[in-house]
């Protein structure tokens, strides 16, 4: 039995955190819509505290990170860790305490969310307790994958596992460092930094939080799964090595890109400029990569939806990488800044590069972990039609919105006067935040088609026992 | 060693790779970030700059459970357009007593940084309860709770202070003693209506615009 056991991947961690994922992401994507419908219709919210706008945004953002991406991060992480390390999960206990834990984090925190507690830090918006419960989790993750690896009958650690080691590590830092605060009550706490410090304290956190956990793991998610899909090994594998160093270094100085014309130091603000274009480079080396690495596999995209979505996702990541380092220049962001333009910006990069990515993966993984056939390819045509229409759509009204806002707003007249008030420019957004519900809607209802396919996939199967295969003696730890 | 050596060895050595990992990326945040926590300007409070009362606290905690900063930023830039629709610019000397920062980063609806004094008492109670009764086209939510709970509830008034007081903000005993009468008989919408007229009034006028 012990013999059994040590000999096979942990396979029924990876379903259970794919199906959390599907869930939150069904969840946090329907809070999406809804808020999106209250800038169209402002009294949806009944009169009721829990359905009012600023309490549902950041149940939607921490529900879509860290209730879909995290648990999609977690599931495909212990997925590849064991594969390219020949070793089945270290410490599985701990593994499923992170699975459990981590669900129950986000449900009970996305309640306090509902419930007002909210430090109103973006993305860290979560109270002091479960700040510290966060930190306990992701450290046990660690173990679980650093342990993996210390443990593993591969000499060469494999470059994906490079993206989600600095997606722990580099997470880990950010999230202890800015969430330093005194705690005045169990559900209340004041931030350690005051005022411009605490601005450039929480932008390094947020701009970072981007950076290793929405870009860096779900390129660790890549860098696994797409050579896998298009039977292809990576291009360039020493363009990865390069691009990773490059990316780990660069993306950590952007975040103050965030605060443009605000009151912080000017140098700051400078550094922040030079580093986010020169982050484009590494970002496109890595986009390059893989679409070279999937060119030689091309017949494949006609007939296997689950790379056509990772293919396309690589797509926006390009694109979205591409407007970020556009974006933090000063002439540009006097318009983009505080417009809808970044929301735009932010969904080109969740729902067409994170969303899809894991969309891809799903579709690949589900069928294999249970050994049968995806319940239907023609269901997972739709929905990556669906995912294009909805996103592409939801970007085209983002801009649309946010460039009117943006020249609308500084637009004065021949002898210095504004040219319009805020309410006429704020009204004139009906059709633009409609259209923004309908595509929000069709990316949705791709999402509810996914979740249906993954079911029925995976209904009443268990997970197959795949037996950890030898080791090349060419390539094993000692050789 | 070349460097290729090292780095072959970086790649067959999982806690050398955490080490780079962790050296690597902290570079950015260290050059940044140290020097700012260090910076006179934003270490000195504003000529005017004061702490928050009682009431104002318990307004601004008020403020950032609702949520209001997800729409409404607290940053005038320094450019014509926004001097001419909000007023003088901000200054990093004036959120000294700001924890957290309420910057945001949308403007569904308008800035706020200096809203305080541009509209009656009574006109923000209007529009806070039910905002399209004074502004037809408005998207903002109502919030007629905020008239119906009592300020004293919205958290410990003492323990929130001596929290602030022990991160260096001047509260004397007495003020916090006096705190909890101050917030009697209040609703919580009177604490945000004072936050909100007392937003910008901190900035000092000789050097303004």
């Amino acid at each position: 039995m012990n013999e059994v056991s040590n000999n096979t991947y942990h396979d029924k961690i990876v379903i259970r955190l794919i199906q959390f994922s599907v869930i939150w992401a069904v969840l946090a994507m329907t809070v999406g819509v809804y808020i999106a419908a209250e800038l169209v219709w402002p009294t949806i919210d009944f009169g009721q505290f829990w359905l009012s706008f600023g309490r549902l945004r950041p149940l939607h953002t921490n529900g879509i990170i860290f209730g879909f991406g995290v648990s999609a991060l977690m599931a495909t992480g212990f997925y590849s860790v064991q594969r390219t390390s020949h070793v089945p999960l270290f410490a599985p206990r701990l593994a499923w305490f992170c699975c459990y834990g981590w669900q129950l984090l986000v449900l009970t925190g996305g309640l306090s969310l509902l419930a007002g507690m909210n430090t109103s830090k973006e993305y860290a918006e979560l109270e002091w307790p479960f700040d510290i419960v966060i930190a306990l989790i992701w450290v046990c993750f660690g173990v679980v994958f650093f342990g993996t690896i210390a443990t593993r009958k591969i000499k060469q650690i494999y470059i994906s596992n490079w993206f989600y080691g600095a997606l722990i590590i580099v997470i880990a830092m950010l999230h202890i460092v800015n969430s330093l605060a005194i705690p005045v009550s169990l559900t209340k706490s004041y931030s350690l930094y005051s005022g411009a410090q605490d601005a450039v304290v929480q932008w390094w956190y947020g701009h970072n939080a981007v950076g290793f956990l929405l870009t860096g793991g779900f390129l660790g998610m890549m860098y696994y799964f797409l050579p896998k899909q298009s039977g292809r090994p990576i291009w360039s594998y020493r363009l990865s090595v390069v691009a990773f160093w490059a990316f780990t270094y660069s993306y950590i100085w952007a975040g103050p890109h965030h605060l443009h014309y605000n009151a912080i130091p000017e140098w700051v603000l400078s550094l922040a400029v030079v580093m986010s274009v020169i982050l484009l480079v590494p970002s496109w080396a890595t986009m390059i990569n893989g679409i070279m690495t999937v060119s030689s596999a091309a017949e494949k995209l006609k007939t296997d939806p689950a790379l056509k979505f990772i293919v396309l996702s690589l797509a926006f990541y390009g694109l979205a990488t591409f407007e970020g380092p556009m974006m933090a220049i000063p002439s540009v962001n006097v318009v983009s800044h505080f417009t809808d333009w970044t929301i735009g910006h932010v969904h080109s990069g969740a729902l067409g590069w994170n969303a899809m990515i894991t969309y891809g993966t799903f579709y690949f993984l589900v069928p294999r972990l249970v050994g049968v056939d995806l319940y239907s390819v023609r269901l997972a045509n739709i929905h990556f039609w669906m995912a294009l229409a909805g996103t592409m759509l939801y970007i085209i009204a983002m801009w649309g919105a946010g460039v009117s806002q943006g020249l609308l707003w500084l637009s004065v007249d021949e002898i210095g006067e504004l040219s319009f008030s805020f309410k006429d420019i704020m009204s004139s957004m009906t059709l633009y935040y409609a259209l923004r519900l309908v595509a929000g809607l069709i990316f949705l209802g791709g999402t509810v088609l996914m979740a249906y396919n993954l079911f029925m996939t995976l209904k009443g199967r268990d997970a197959v026992k795949v037996q950890v295969p030898a080791v090349d003696p060419a390539y094993g730890v000692g050789s | 060693m070349s460097g290729l050596a090292l780095h072959k060895r970086l790649e067959q050595n999982a806690g050398l790779l955490i080490f780079g990992i962790l050296l690597v990326s902290s570079i950015g945040g260290l050059v940044q970030i140290l020097p700012v926590l260090n910076q006179e300007v934003v270490d000195e409070p504003a000529v005017n700059a004061r702490v928050y009362t009682a009431i104002e606290l318990t307004g601004r905690d008020i403020y950032i459970r609702e949520g209001c900063s997800v729409c409404h930023s607290q940053q005038i830039r320094p450019l014509i357009a926004e001097v001419e629709r909000y007023g003088p610019y901000s200054r990093a000397e004036e959120f000294i007593y700001d924890r957290p920062f309420l910057w945001g980063s949308k403007r569904t609806g308008p800035d706020l940084h200096r809203v305080g004094g541009k509209f009656s008492d009574d006109w923000h109670r209007v529009h806070l309860i039910d905002p399209r009764e004074v502004v037809s086209k408005s998207i903002m939510p109502g919030y007629p709770w905020l008239a119906r709970r009592d300020a004293s509830q919205a958290g410990n008034i003492t323990a929130k202070m001596r929290g602030l007081r022990f991160l260096g903000h001047p509260y004397s005993d007495e003020d916090i003693e006096a705190a909890p009468s101050q917030l009697e008989g209040l609703k919580e919408i009177d604490t945000l209506i004072a936050y909100l007229q007392m937003l910008g009034t901190g900035y000092d006028e000789e050097q303004a615009l």
